[in-house]
């Protein structure tokens, strides 16, 4: 009881802490816009500590942080063995082939006028659909192993990544194109440098959504068929045990994985397109 | 009218191609099937025929062209294949019998829609709360931005088996993740939409000494709605992928997601892509509905899209 006392408390001064620095004239530093979102997590997660503890709640129903991340301690390595077989192979592996699929695609797409009327109503209608539906059927293609997780990805990243391209490519005004005519540019030469930087912004949007769904896609993949390693398998297999504390461990890694990946592709596109007024700000 | 004319010959090509693929998938099946039906096929034997290409094989098993787009258990099912099934499950069943498709396609729905109804709405809340506070901006909009990029799907699995251990279970472990899917794109959406109108509106709002209140019901509100009906678009396609994939991992006996796990363990490749295909209607049926509804409150609040 006193636990559960002792988190309400928690929760308050967590909340009069942060509601302090964000109405102090502070709040616009860098530095608070940090630190109050890092109060808010902290405190979440002393109030899930303290409210797991207080009210003795099982460990099948919501394991406690500490529980959590003692068992992400002890079990690195099976962590590490799963992230590489789900992220690094099926995730990573599809992600490049279907990016770089939809990159090209959308390339000989944009050369012809009448493919692009025809293809992208298709395209904006599939990029709704759930795509995931097709993992039972690419499993059973492609095997048990990491390639028929790489194939969902593919086919989950290709129509989202097509569409921003193809957008993307469409996004030069007729001046700046004509300008590119009077400097007698090649197709290839105004491609390379006017009408493939201007796609940039669109192109890394693109991009930015596929990294979550390609995590979806090799996660639910495995739950339809998957070697005795890997993300979905472990977290499929240990519910099955009523082992919460290693799905949540898997959740982390899952959590870690997703926003790692997403802040790499938000790093490289600053680094590209340094120049559009999204990034100057 | 020029654009429908590229949409129908894209789509004549994809059906082509289908077609096309269905033969070098499926000849090694049906190859087998009529060899022991008597017929004579080269190479003879099925385990000659494991190491050949495909291609090989159709070149030189002409006659079985025809055979591929017929197969009773097919790896690739023919178009018309899937097309009949889906005829077959869906309007010349009853809607009560277990092998309906609409059966099957409702019980999905319900648990969609539930937690779509719960996503969104908890999500608009929270987009007000944050608008109107700046400590629960700073503290959770990041969270709920950083969420986004995390595949919370992976939670699905164990939401339905912790729900099931405390007892609920049935049509509300389902909705908890449609819920949760849509929650965040409601979410962040509707802060935009929400924070939409310019300074100079506000001001003029001011001028007029409008409350908080007033402020939120006559401009921040109406000028939300854009955005807000592109994150519900997003909300009820992610909805429905939560409620299928919550259908996985308790083997499930009745909605879209258990056919196509029962179609994966029996390998009933047709009542697969059937489920699939039901599955992707009903996304583009909700979607298109959610439009149309766009279009029409859009049109009476004066706004044209």
């Amino acid at each position: 009881m006193i636990l559960v006392i002792l988190a309400i408390l928690v929760w308050c001064l967590g909340w009069w802490l942060n509601s302090r620095l964000a109405n102090s004239p502070a709040s616009k530093t860098r530095a608070v816009q940090l630190l109050v979102p890092a109060i808010f997590g902290i405190t979440v997660l002393v109030v899930w500590e303290l409210l797991v503890r207080g009210l003795a709640v099982s460990l099948v129903i919501l394991p406690a942080p500490t529980v959590i991340a003692a068992r992400f301690a002890s079990s690195l390595p099976i962590l590490w063995e799963d992230f590489a077989q789900t992220i690094l192979k099926g995730a990573l592996g599809g992600y490049l082939i279907g990016c770089g699929a939809a990159f090209l695609t959308a390339i000989l797409v944009d050369r012809s006028d009448f493919l692009r009327r025809g293809l992208l109503p298709v395209g904006n209608f599939v990029a709704a659909l759930p795509i995931v539906g097709t993992a039972p059927i690419l499993v059973m293609w492609f095997g048990f192993d990491w390639h028929s997780k790489a194939a969902v990805v593919v086919v989950m990243v290709f129509f989202p990544m097509l569409v921003n391209t193809v957008a993307g490519l469409r996004e030069t005004s007729a001046m700046q194109r004509d300008l590119m005519q009077t400097y007698a540019a090649t197709y290839w030469q105004a491609f390379f440098k006017l009408r493939l930087p201007a796609a940039l912004p669109f192109v890394f949007n693109g991009l930015k959504i596929s990294t979550t769904l390609a995590l979806i896609g090799a996660i639910v993949a495995e739950f339809f068929g998957s070697p005795t390693v890997g993300m979905g398998f472990r977290i499929s297999t240990s519910v099955g045990q009523l082992a919460l504390d290693m799905v949540w461990a898997e959740i982390v890694v899952a959590a870690l994985a997703g926003s790692a990946f997403y802040g790499l592709v938000a790093l490289i596109e600053k680094s590209f397109t340094f120049w559009h007024p999204s990034q100057r700000g | 009218m020029k654009s429908l004319v590229a949409v129908l010959t894209v789509l004549a090509a994809i059906i082509a191609f289908w077609y096309a693929a269905c033969v070098p998938m499926n000849i090694k099946g049906v190859l087998d099937q009529v060899e022991r039906a008597g017929v004579e096929v080269t190479p003879a034997t099925a385990k000659e025929r494991r190491d050949r290409g495909e291609i090989g094989l159709v070149a030189q098993n002409t006659f079985a062209i025809g055979d591929t787009w017929v197969q009773e258990r097919p790896r690739l099912p023919a178009p018309h294949q899937v097309a009949v099934e889906l005829w077959e499950t869906t309007v010349e069943k009853k809607i009560t019998s277990k092998r309906s498709l609409i059966y099957h396609a409702q019980v999905t729905l319900s648990a969609t829609l539930l937690g779509f109804a719960i996503g969104t709405g908890l999500g608009i809340l929270l987009a007000v709360g944050i608008v109107h506070s700046r400590v629960m901006d700073m503290s959770v909009m990041p969270w709920a931005i950083v969420s986004q990029t995390i595949p919370i799907i992976a939670l699905a699995p164990m939401i339905i088996v912790v729900l099931y251990s405390i007892g609920v279970q049935g049509i509300i472990p389902k909705a908890v993740i449609s819920a949760y899917l849509s929650f965040f794109p409601v979410v962040v959406g509707m802060v935009k939409g929400l924070r939409a109108p310019d300074a100079m509106q506000l001001d003029l709002l001011k001028t007029y000494n409008a409350n908080t209140n007033q402020g939120f019901w006559k401009l921040r509100l109406p000028s939300s709605m854009p955005y807000l009906f592109a994150s519900l678009k997003i909300g009820i396609a992610a909805s429905l992928v939560g409620a299928i994939v919550g259908e996985l991992p308790t083997g499930a006996v009745a909605g879209l997601g258990a056919r196509l796990l029962a179609g994966s363990y029996y390998g009933q490749t047709v009542q697969i892509w059937s489920a699939l295909f039901a599955a992707a209607i009903l996304a583009a049926a909700l979607v298109a509905l959610l439009g149309l509804i766009e279009k029409v409150v859009l049109n009476r609040m004066g706004v044209r899209a």
